[in-house]
């Protein structure tokens, strides 16, 4: 099990291990940003919602004795947070970013309460699926050993891509983000739609939790997310608010995020804190990138940020 | 008791009774005892002035609004309409005057979602099929796969018609449908929903300020004023006359500016090369040389979507020049603020409340756009004062006759020909205008409204302002320009002065022959 066997080639290896691994969470959470956003809303609790679905998984793995069992509760948990919000920004006058950053403390304070008991004991863990069989060499099985969360991920992924192109709802969303009134002249909910998006996004947001606490790093820690929940966001804008693309940035989010520990695992250490900031430097160069003075972004729904 | 609506939908017009409808916002009475009878197979239009309560009603038959009393009765039996989608139920069907079209998405994407009997999931092949066969036999014709964010007004308009159509809806109401389509195209759209309408398969409500309109198409009439019933009768006993003193309560002052014959001042505003894209990147302007002095009105004539509004947009500083550069007074203009305000350049765009207003904000505010943070609506460099921004709108207001309960009324809630001159009054309010720059500025007005604008366009001219008339509407370009430019893909292929005008000619060139 050490790097040194194959080289160099630990660093490419671990990158791509870790794109899988850490861009589960950056997947799903950013799926469910994608469809919140889709219908015109924000939500940034989804850190919170994130910490809660880690948290209710690994509680309710260790209770149950079962993880999938864990799953389904971090995704409920999601739900009734997502709920909340929902219920708030459908109220008047109710800005979704200040809603959203409430949520945010509270998901994670409520989180850090509730999951005191469970920092020492362990939890049953979500069986790995391996893809790396035919290799003889340990490291590359370990690293296409993925979690069945990513796989869940994917599916959901393209499943939107195609509910928003051909489905009666996937376009209602869209037109209900893009022009609420619009919507309304078509006698499309406005509220209604939105209330299901951010539910269902927080949902997504919350199984995103379990993978943390159940697959990788596979413990319940208050330190378990480091922010992957609000660079979400940032992701969904650099994906252009395209769930495919989400998973390809999601995959560079994880990747970018393994690239200190791999070269670590090689004995490069100079430069270990620095590289493990290129997540956070990433997200930066996005907003960078992508902020422009010409028109709104392609693609991103119209009615977002605005106050109806 | 409340009947569902029917589960086929009506194959043939139905008839239509509105019975005393009242429609409150608050205190503010919008509709007071309306009834108004619409059998199987009329042509009506229902006219009167800006904010008289028009758009209001026929949104109470969509199920926008309820009604606070009265009844909606069709075919006999009193019906509640609580959404538009129970309207469409019913067969009847509506073009608002605001756009209702999804930007983000596509003409096609558009008109399947409009659709509510397009099943859950959409089998895009088989609806592209239908949209294609439909538009074979469409009265105008727009590219399926653009996303209608990129479509100028006109061509907006027709695609929200042809929603109608595709819909197949037997009661259709128009609001103002035709204010942003060239008179002959709104001939051939109304012409083809006329024959319709006489062949007995629909039944049509227009709203429109235009009198060549009611008496071209309309059968019967009812007018409203001031959220009252105003009166109605069979077009053909009525006069031009007899309408107006309805829609106006008899008391009018007609006052035509004439153009005052004078000198020519220096060039104020140049464009010089310009090249502009749309949205997409596709080239919109291309290569466009204008000079215009002082006291000089150029109109620009064209079938909307041919670069009029993207050339609007580079002079308003909303969309970047990609190649050649505006000039005012000589020096390059890049539309800051401070240039705009130094050079006095003033502007009224079209689509106001999209492209001029903050709909959240109020009148008020809106109005103090170009000003608010000088003296007196500022002191001290930094303290604005509220009271002074309202006494000044309410200065514009009354001045520009704006209807509206308020000065803190959110300016989207105004109706469509009072944000039109709520927009006027901020920019040519103070009179200081050098330059100016119109895009259909008439969109939507009444009659008097539309005077009126005509004539502070002119009154402007007659003071030395230099004026770029952007219009769809011949009539008023023939009547207001000095020189008139048609522009065809982008660029101006034709030039004349209204004396010598062939409509003929200019007709020719703005289809692009
Ligand atoms: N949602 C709303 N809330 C408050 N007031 C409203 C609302 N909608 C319309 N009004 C007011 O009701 C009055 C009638 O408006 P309406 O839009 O029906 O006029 P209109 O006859 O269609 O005029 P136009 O020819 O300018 O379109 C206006 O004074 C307007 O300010
Ligand atoms: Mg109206």
């Amino acid at each position: 099990m050490n790097a040194e066997s194959i080289g160099w080639w630990g660093v490419p290896i671990g990158i791509l291990a870790g794109a899988i691994r850490g861009g589960t969470p950056f997947l799903l959470v950013s799926l469910g940003e994608c469809l919140t956003e889709k219908s015109g809303k924000i939500n940034l609790g989804l850190e919170g919602v994130l910490l809660m679905g880690a948290m209710t998984a690994y509680a309710i793995s260790y209770k149950s004795g079962s993880p999938w069992v864990g799953v389904m509760a971090a995704g409920i948990a999601g739900a009734v947070l997502g709920s909340i919000h929902a219920f708030l920004v459908s109220r008047p006058k109710v800005n979704d970013i200040a809603a959203g950053i409430a949520m945010l403390l509270f998901g994670t304070g409520f989180a850090f309460y509730l999951g005191k008991p469970f920092i020492q004991p362990s939890a049953p863990q979500l069986p790995g699926i391996s893809l790396g069989g035919w290799s003889h060499l340990p490291q590359i099985a370990a690293a296409l050993k993925i979690s069945p969360l990513f796989v869940l991920g994917v599916i959901i992924a393209f499943i939107m891509r195609w509910v928003f192109r051909s489905t009666r709802w996937g376009m209602q969303v869209r037109a209900v983000g893009d022009s609420p009134a619009a919507a309304r002249a078509m006698g499309v909910s406005v509220s209604k739609t939105r209330f299901i998006c951010i539910v269902a996004g927080s949902a997504m947001g919350g199984i995103g939790g379990a993978h943390l606490s159940l697959f990788y790093p596979g413990a319940w820690t208050e330190a378990i997310s480091s922010g992957q929940g609000l660079m979400a966001v940032a992701l969904v804008i650099f994906a252009r608010w395209n769930p495919v693309q989400c998973l390809w940035a999601s995959l560079l989010f994880g990747g970018a995020q393994a690239v200190g520990p791999s070269l670590q695992a090689v004995g490069i250490n100079t430069g270990y804190y620095l590289w493990n900031a290129s997540p956070y430097v990433l997200t930066l160069l996005v907003m960078i990138i992508t902020c422009s003075n010409k028109r709104t972004l392609a693609g991103a729904p119209g009615a977002l940020g605005a106050g109806s | 008791m409340i009947i569902p609506p029917p589960s086929p939908r009506p194959q043939t017009p139905p008839l239509l009774e509105l019975v005393n409808i009242t429609k409150r916002f608050g205190s503010f009475v919008a509709n007071e005892k309306i009834s108004m009878k619409l059998p199987p197979g009329s042509f009506h239009a229902l006219i009167g002035e800006n904010g008289a309560g028009k758009s209001t009603l026929v949104k109470c038959i969509m199920g926008f609004h309820t009604a606070e009393e009265g009844d909606i009765v069709i075919d006999g039996h009193s019906r509640q309409i609580s959404s538009p989608h129970d309207a469409y139920q019913y067969g009847i069907g509506m073009v608002y005057q605001h756009f209702t079209l999804v930007p983000a998405m596509t003409v096609a994407e558009n008109l399947v979602l409009s659709n509510p009997a397009v099943p859950a999931v959409i089998n895009w092949k088989m609806e592209m099929d239908r949209l294609r066969t439909f538009m074979k036999t469409a009265p105008f014709q727009v590219d399926l796969d653009t996303p209608t964010g990129e479509l100028a007004a006109g061509q907006k308009q027709k695609v929200e018609i042809l929603k109608q159509l595709y819909l197949e809806t037997k009661l259709l109401i128009l609001d103002e449908p035709t204010s942003v389509l060239t008179p002959s195209e709104a001939d051939e759209a109304l012409g083809l929903i006329k024959s319709k309408v006489t062949a007995g398969e629909l039944s049509v409500l227009l709203i429109t300020h235009k009198f060549r309109e009611v008496f071209g198409f309309c059968d019967e009439i009812t007018v409203l004023r001031r959220g009252k019933f105003a009166g109605a009768g069979k077009v053909k006993d009525l006069t031009r006359d007899d309408i107006a003193a309805m829609m106006m309560g008899g008391q009018r002052e007609a006052r035509t500016s004439g153009k005052s014959v004078r000198e020519r001042g220096p060039v104020a505003l140049e464009l010089v090369g310009l090249h502009a894209n749309k949205d997409s990147g596709v080239e919109a302007v291309g290569g466009v040389d204008l000079a215009i002095q002082e006291g000089e009105i150029v109109g620009i004539a064209g079938v909307s979507g041919n670069g009029q509004r993207e050339l609007v947009e580079v002079i308003a500083g909303q969309r970047p020049a990609t190649s050649g550069e505006v000039r005012v007074h000589g020096e390059a203009y890049r539309s800051t603020r401070v240039e705009s305000f130094n050079h006095k350049v003033f502007l009224l765009p079209e689509e106001p409340l999209r492209n001029a207003c903050v709909p959240q904000m109020s009148v008020a505010e809106n109005i103090a756009f170009r000003n608010f943070d000088k003296p007196p609506q500022t002191r001290g460099g930094c303290f604005i004062s509220r009271k002074a921004i309202r006494g000044a709108a309410q200065e514009l207001i009354t001045r520009f006759s704006v209807k509206t309960r308020s000065t803190e009324t959110p300016i989207g809630d105004l109706s469509g020909g009072n944000v039109q001159r709520a927009v006027l009054a901020r920019e040519l309010g103070p009179g200081t205008a050098r330059v100016l720059i119109a895009a259909n500025p008439c969109f939507g007005l009444d009659f008097a409204a539309v005077e009126s604008i005509h004539n502070q366009i002119t009154e402007a001219r007659n003071r030395g302002v230099a004026v770029l008339l952007v219009s769809e509407d011949l009539d008023e370009l023939l009547k207001l320009a000095d020189r008139l430019l048609v522009i065809s893909h982008g660029e101006f292929v034709y030039e004349t002065t209204p004396a010598e005008a062939d409509i003929k000619t200019i007709g020719q060139h703005m289809a692009g022959h």
